[in-house]
């Protein structure tokens, strides 16, 4: 428990010089506040842009961080330091996950009080930014362990956070990217979030979310079996 | 305290590592020397934990590599040329990381960074520090642990001498606390200075081992004696009886300046050996 405290600790103090990672962390909670304080137009959605936005924030943030952060350590040959130090590969792991975890919750919650959520509402939209989190971290931790570097995790990184962050949008727009965003959890997330509420969770959409969920689990499974943190 | 029995290592079927054998014994400092691919950073990933071996026995801490635990590895402090520091961290900073995982005080801290000369960059982010200050600042986080047993990959590469002499003290202060520290090098002045003993590796064997004076000592083909004389000119003798009279009639004459012995260098006998300098590849 006290290396995944250093790690967190650790982070926690890089993220405040890390200029990258923390506009990541704050650009969608920021825009939220803003946007949903300053345009409200006739005939829109409630709480539009925060809906919007939270998703992004769930297909972008945590997904690139995570690998960002693997990768880095992993090319300036730091994470061999705390490895040698005897800090168990999971250890950091869970280290990194839950301190990415932890930061985008509270930018969920920036944008939560941006949308004025209050009771059920507030606790079905951190349970769906909470879930959503945790998938993307696994598809970030996946990425961050099969790449070598910044550069190939930013090339890799980039195509499957537009998917997961841009999909659900496009799809309003047309059918044909509806019926392919489908089976992504973010489109999911975005369906949940029209209801807001925990009853309506279908079946149907259980199964994706937890479809996805199974299917990083198993990549990134099958990334570390093959690489390691090496 | 390190003792290696015929460790084999291959990568994709070539052998790096062809049953290699020394012991280190506790509180010395030793040398393993050879140039770039004969096999030094593979034996010290062995040494460490961090590469396995096809064959053979490596013992540290009167135990199997691969059986150390937590609290072992707390008395192994590594340094290699390769690891990395948290660049956007002060100096101060990247020592809490492990200062934290080793439960080190604050106090110990500061500490390390004076002993290494770093308590005035204490604040400085890593990315902002010089070659030789990193080195110290990887040096700091080793010493903090106040490790039995450790390894140096090349401390001193690419450093000034005033900042290669400054590590060089920082070496022997903690041997002289009881430390063990295995050192591999390409400069052969540090070896000779610093180590109580090599081993030559050279195409994954060891092909010489002993103290830097023993090693020399045998390879001293030529024996003889190089006199330099006051007006310029020098002599060579045998370092033989024979020479005995020529020695006392050139000293009663006053014209010797200096006389040196001819026993090679570390460096020319690695020359001789392996027919490459130490440098080469590099």
């Amino acid at each position: 428990m006290r290396n995944i405290i250093t790690i967190l600790k650790k982070q926690l103090t890089d993220t405040f010089k890390n200029k990258t990672i923390l506009i990541q962390f704050l650009l969608f909670p920021i825009m939220s506040v803003i946007m949903e304080r300053t345009v409200h137009l006739d005939g829109m959605e409630a709480h539009y842009f925060a809906k919007l936005f939270s998703i992004m924030y769930m297909g972008m943030a945590p997904l690139t961080s995570v690998a960002s952060i693997i990768a880095e350590e992993k090319e300036k040959n730091t994470l061999r330091v705390l490895l040698m130090a005897n800090v168990k590969p999971y250890q950091y792991l869970i280290g990194i996950g839950f301190y990415v975890w932890i930061i985008c919750m509270c930018g969920a919650g920036v944008i939560a009080a941006a949308a004025g959520y209050t009771g059920e509402e507030l606790l079905t939209f951190l349970t769906i930014m909470g879930v959503g989190n945790l998938i993307s971290i696994m598809v970030g931790a996946a990425i961050g362990i099969f790449v070598k570097n910044q550069m190939m995790g930013t090339s890799l990184v980039m195509p499957v956070m537009l998917i997961f962050a841009f999909l659900p949008m496009l799809a309003m727009f047309n059918d044909s990217i509806k019926k392919v965003a489908t089976v992504t959890y973010t489109q999911q997330m975005t369906l949940l979030m029209e209801k807001m509420r925990f009853s309506a969770l279908s079946t149907e959409s259980g199964i994706i979310i937890l479809g996805n969920l199974i299917v990083f689990i198993v990549l990134f499974l099958a990334a570390y079996r093959k690489n390691g943190l090496e | 305290m390190i003792r290696l029995h015929n460790v084999h290592k291959s990568f994709s079927g070539r052998e790096v590592l062809k049953g290699v054998e020394f012991e280190i014994n506790d509180g010395e400092i030793f040398g393993l020397l050879g140039p770039s691919g004969a096999g030094k950073t593979t034996l010290i990933k062995i040494l460490t934990g961090q590469l396995d071996f096809e064959n053979g026995e490596v013992f540290i801490l009167d135990k199997q590599v691969g059986d150390l635990n937590g609290a072992d590895h707390k008395k192994i402090g590594i340094m290699m040329d390769q690891f990395g520091v948290y660049e956007r961290l002060s100096c101060y900073e990247n020592l809490k990381i492990f200062a934290d995982i080793y439960q080190i005080s604050k106090d110990d801290i500061r500490k390390t960074l004076s002993d290494v000369g770093l308590e005035k960059a204490s604040k400085t982010a890593a990315s902002n520090l010089s070659k030789g200050m990193r080195n110290r600042l990887q040096l700091a986080r080793v010493f903090m642990q106040t490790p039995k047993i450790i390894f140096l990959d090349e401390p001193t590469s690419g450093l000034d001498p005033a900042t290669t002499k400054a590590i060089h003290r920082l070496i022997l202060e903690k041997k002289a606390q009881g430390c063990t520290i295995f050192l591999t090098t390409h400069d052969m002045t540090e070896a000779t200075k610093l180590c109580d003993h090599v081993a030559l590796l050279n195409d994954g064997n060891v092909v010489e081992y002993g103290s830097p004076q023993e090693v020399c000592r045998r390879y001293n083909h030529q024996n003889r004696l190089k006199l330099h004389f006051y007006d310029g000119t020098e002599e060579e003798l045998p370092n033989a009886a024979d020479s005995a009279e020529r020695l006392k009639e050139l000293f009663l004459a006053g014209r010797i300046e200096t006389i040196h012995s001819t026993e090679p260098t570390l460096e020319t006998v690695f020359l001789e050996l392996t027919g490459r300098k130490l440098e080469e590849n590099e």
